[in-house]
């Protein structure tokens, strides 16, 4: 043991990098918990059987619940994550399966990435001009639409990541057996790559959950309950955006209620997720 | 250099050389010539620019193994990508020359490479179940290119798992994912996977080298026994083990094919010094 200088040395460089490893996880922990902590601190007060039935109250009313706006909020982010989520998997697909190799995928993969990184708001201005102006007026269609367009380089990027992780050598043994590459992709590289392409749903959806701008510009608001796609309907971000900053008590605890009810959506999709995942993979 | 076929007499005559020879405990008989199923006529092969195979002329007998020694990158693996033309899949890999399986070039442009693979089947080093149940594994293959009733195909994956001597440890977990099974059973998995669609050629590459000794010789086992339905061509790095499992032995060094001919003449009586020095330890 001659080189017992260098271990001692190892030994303390160790020693730095594991604390300094241990205080940034507790930061990122500690400002996560502060921020559930305060959530559920607010919001359970403001869960009610009113929260869940009756509709948001007008200015200077008592009571009222956010009804309309957990519905419209629902049925937005389903329709949009039912339009975006197809296209931007089998862009994706494109993109790692079909694309090595081209000039058009590189280009396709710069476009992704710079629609991942645009601000939600241009998304709602653009929504704006191509959907609310011809169309006279804001509707659900648009906002979902806008949130489509959020949802679509989300998935694109996790699924291209995602099958670009399963191993080489699972393709080559399903194309050596004789298959398609249609029926390698599909029956194998998805399979493969399932939880991981389902989590950047689940993120997509998490997104989207609680954009508020692009929604500002294309549908705005509505104090009923509505499920008509040509007009106008309620959102919880928009909602508590627009609660959060009045005076009134009982706007501001609603928001609190629809802050935290988002949030444990969330948390619940995440987890629900996972165990689909975890599940189909060992009984397929 | 040279690439006989056959010994001749005068070869097989020739004295003992100093090397001491490994052969295994049953060193195979020299059978009877059987009809040639694949005819390699220089055959080269590129990645980008770089020669990676540099002519090689061989022929691979039906029911017959055929073993492919020689030190790392000497092309051995390449070759048996090019009787699949599993290479393919990768752009700037290319191969020149006539590859006769059954008097058909396979090399030539318009083969069904589909239907060329379902004939050819292939093990690799490494394990590579699909995600996916033990009895979808077995039957992914076979549901390719067959319509089989549910009671037919039920047979047919067992008599694949019995051949890959497999069915025993399984028959009662065939729901269970083929990720779950030990390292061993998960290749010979792959190899049930490769007999059941019933290919005419088997390329093994490497199929042990990621095994244990009781695996391993389950797998050489399963090799003796595959060999009277079979051509096959196995790529090994342990030359105990091609001495043991082929009755053909090709030493490949630098994309060259040194030597060629009966396992026995060439662990006992190698002609070429090169292929002594290899077998002896001596380098490689």
């Amino acid at each position: 043991m001659q080189s017992g200088g260098l271990y001692a040395r190892r030994r303390a460089v160790n020693a730095v990098y594991l604390t300094l490893s241990w205080t940034a996880t507790g930061i990122g922990l500690a400002v996560l918990f502060l921020i559930l902590g305060e959530l559920l601190w607010r919001g359970i007060p403001a869960l009610s059987v009113d929260f869940f039935t009756k509709e948001t109250p007008g200015p200077g009313s008592t009571g009222g619940g956010m009804a309309n706006a957990i519905i419209g909020s629902v049925f937005m982010t389903g329709l949009a994550t039912l339009v975006g989520t197809p296209v931007g998997i089998l862009t994706g697909t494109y993109l790692a399966e079909f694309g090595r190799g081209s000039r058009i995928a590189p280009a396709v993969r710069f476009v992704n990435d710079i629609l991942l990184s645009a601000p939600s708001i241009i998304i709602g201005v653009f929504v704006y001009g191509l959907i609310v102006v011809p169309m006279h007026g804001f509707s659900a269609w648009a906002g979902s639409a806008a949130l489509a367009i959020i949802v679509v380089p989300v998935v694109v990027r996790t699924t291209e990541n995602m099958l670009g992780l399963v191993p080489g050598s699972l393709r080559e043994a399903a194309v050596a057996l004789g298959a398609p590459q249609w029926k390698v992709i599909v029956m194998v590289a998805y399979r493969a790559a399932l939880q991981g392409m389902l989590t950047g749903v689940m993120l997509a959806v998490a997104r989207i959950a609680g954009e508020t701008a692009p929604l500002l510009f294309t549908v705005v608001s509505n104090q009923f309950t509505s499920l008509d796609m040509n007009r106008e309907m309620a959102s919880l971000p928009v909602v508590i955006f627009q609660f959060a900053n009045s005076p009134y008590d009982n706007w501001v605890d609603l928001a609190w209620g629809g802050a935290m009810l988002i949030t444990l959506s969330i948390l619940l999709l995440n987890i629900a997720a996972r165990l689909l995942a975890s599940w189909s993979n060992r009984t397929p | 250099m040279t690439a006989d076929f056959a010994l001749t007499a005068s070869e097989a005559a020739r004295p003992p050389t100093l090397g001491r020879p490994i052969v295994g405990p049953r060193g195979p008989v020299a059978a009877a010539q059987t009809a040639p199923k694949v005819v390699i006529k220089d055959v080269r092969f590129y990645y980008k620019q770089f020669e990676a195979l540099k002519g090689i002329n061989l022929v691979l007998h039906d029911k017959r193994v055929t073993a492919f020694i020689g030190p790392s990158g000497c092309g051995k693996s390449t070759l048996l990508r090019i009787l699949n033309r599993i290479y393919q899949l990768y752009p700037g890999q290319r191969a020149t020359g006539e590859v006769l399986v059954d008097g058909r070039n396979i090399l030539e442009p318009g083969q069904d490479l589909n239907l060329l693979r379902a004939k050819i089947g292939m093990v690799f080093q490494k394990p590579t179940p699909f995600p996916m149940s033990i009895y979808d594994n077995v039957a992914f293959g076979i549901r390719l290119y067959e319509r089989l009733t549910p009671g037919a195909l039920d047979e047919r994956v067992e008599e694949a798992l019995r051949r890959a001597a497999l069915w025993e440890e399984v028959k009662d977990k065939l729901r269970q994912s083929g990720l779950s099974l030990s390292g061993g059973q998960q290749q010979r998995l792959c190899i049930a996977r490769a007999v059941a669609v019933k290919p005419e050629i088997l390329l093994l590459d490497e199929p042990a080298s990621a095994l244990d000794p009781i695996s391993t010789q389950r797998i050489e086992e399963l090799i003796a026994e595959l060999k009277s339905d079979y051509c096959i061509a196995i790529v090994t790095h342990n030359m105990q083990q091609a001495a043991r499992s082929s009755d053909y032995t090709a030493f490949m060094y630098l994309g060259e094919l040194v030597e060629f001919s009966e396992t026995e003449a060439l662990f006992t009586h190698p002609r070429e010094k090169r292929t002594e020095d290899y077998i002896t330890g001596r380098f490689g």
